[in-house]
């Protein structure tokens, strides 16, 4: 690892101003420090968020709001989360192993917009909202491509809020080394119609599928996903699934989503 | 440089330290426990696990800084005097080990895992401990002494 200063933020504040002199946000370190060892990055300066206060599950009357540096584990066992969300608790739940969810971070996942990582579904399936220190950003508009999301560089993610629902359902196909979705369906049907969104698969992160959600809005069963295309030249192809293999595990994946909801 | 101080194994230890220091180079270099060990660059194989303030947690993904004002607990602390920890009495007993390289790792993750659920069912334990990469032993006794520790320590 290359060396590097570490410092700890007392707050908000402190944070976005110490991003501003070129520091990197260090959350629970799960992504960010194996690629230091693994020098594909090497911050001058790593800004600890621990000290910050920003952890912590609120409830919202319709909607949950869970602070970024609320930990996976926390998230899992959340009473509330339970309660509110349960599929949300449960996709938290499965995210890694017992030692990657006593550390890592909703913050730090969503920030990184891994394209197989699991919450990023959450966020956009659910449609909930990131909040950062200038502004509040709907799922829709947040997640902008392959590790690319909408946030400034001076601009930090200070709590992710998701509606209130009972019928949603995260499935996940994962890679047996990592346990990182190859592919992860999060499925969601609200006031609003059904939102369906597919992470580990797409070349350009997480997406919706529409043709998939509108099928689901004329009926919500997992028939209804029977014979919808999903185009495999938009898929990651890798040594762990060919892009054909993906899209073929995308709607099998989204039919065990639907059909636990 | 930065100061580093915690408990570690119910003492206090205090080092000037580099920034980038880990948790576990701090632990085996500047502290000379060698117990807990280094399996992997990716975070993977959990040959590293300690607890901090009690909970299970990596040591080559942590800085030591970050572990400031921490009690740090490694396989060295777990026994009382002569006398083995159950969880290690049950590795013992129940040859949950071949060659040791994950058993440290093994050891800790088990100890929370059965703090958190005291009577794990086999598939709680293989969920439990996915963090930890066995190369030799095909984990069958590495559960069967997990449940034997469980028994042993009270659940
Ligand atoms: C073995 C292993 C298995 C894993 N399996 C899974 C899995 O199955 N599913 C899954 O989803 N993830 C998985 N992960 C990733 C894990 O969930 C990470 O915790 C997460 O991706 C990053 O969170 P972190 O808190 O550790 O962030 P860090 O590593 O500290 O930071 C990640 C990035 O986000 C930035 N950042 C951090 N916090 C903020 C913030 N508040 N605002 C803006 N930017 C910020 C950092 O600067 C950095 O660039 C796995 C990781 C490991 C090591
Ligand atoms: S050394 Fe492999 S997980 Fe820490
Ligand atoms: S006993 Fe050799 S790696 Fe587990």
């Amino acid at each position: 690892m290359h060396h590097t200063t570490y410092v700890r933020a007392g707050s908000t504040d402190d944070a976005v101003a110490r991003m501003a002199d070129g520091g990197q946000l260090l959350a629970g370190g799960m992504t960010l420090i194996p690629t230091m060892k693994q020098r594909l990055a090497s911050p001058e300066t790593l800004v600890d968020l621990a000290g910050c206060g920003l952890a912590g599950i609120e409830d919202e009357g319709d909607s949950i709001r869970i602070g970024a540096m609320t930990r996976h584990a926390d998230v899992a066992g959340s009473d509330l989360v339970q309660t509110a969300v349960p599929a949300l608790a449960a996709l938290a739940g499965g995210i890694g192993d017992r030692q990657v969810r006593n550390r890592g971070t909703i913050g730090g996942s969503v920030a990184n917009n891994d394209p197989s990582a699991c919450y990023p579904a959450a966020v956009l399936g659910l449609g909930g909202t990131v909040h950062t220190n200038k502004r509040d950003i709907a799922a829709d508009d947040f997640f902008t491509g392959m590790f690319e999301t909408a946030l400034d560089e001076d601009e930090m993610i200070t709590a992710v809020s998701f509606p209130k629902t009972g019928k949603a359902a995260y499935v996940k196909f994962p890679n047996p080394a990592s346990r990182y979705a190859m592919v992860g369906v999060f499925v969601a049907s609200g006031a609003d119609g059904t939102r369906l969104a597919v992470t580990g698969a797409g070349s350009d992160g997480v997406f919706r599928h529409a043709d998939m959600e509108a099928a689901l809005d004329a009926s919500f069963s997992a028939d209804s996903l029977d014979g919808i295309a999903v185009d495999a030249d938009e898929m990651i192809s890798d040594i762990h699934a060919s892009g054909d293999y993906r899209a073929h595990l995308v709607r099998e994946i989204a039919k065990r989503a639907v059909a636990a909801c | 440089m930065t100061m580093v101080n915690l408990t570690l194994n119910g003492k206090q230890v205090s080092a000037d330290v580099p920034d980038n220091t880990l948790l576990v180079t701090f632990i085996r270099e500047t502290m000379g426990l060698t117990g807990t060990h280094v399996g992997c660059d990716t975070s993977q194989c959990g040959a590293c696990v300690v607890h901090v303030d009690g909970e299970s947690q990596k040591s080559c993904t942590m800085l030591a800084a970050a572990a400031e004002g921490a009690s740090v607990t490694t396989i060295e602390g777990i026994a009382n005097g002569d006398s083995l920890h159950p969880m290690q009495q049950a590795f013992h007993e129940n040859h949950g080990l071949q060659c040791g390289f994950c058993t440290p790792g093994m050891v800790m993750s088990a100890i929370e895992l059965v703090q958190d659920n005291p009577n794990p069912s086999e598939a709680e334990i293989r969920e439990g401990l996915e963090g930890n990469i066995c190369r030799c032993t095909g984990y069958h006794n590495i559960v069967k002494s997990v449940q034997a520790g469980a028994k042993m320590m009270g659940g």
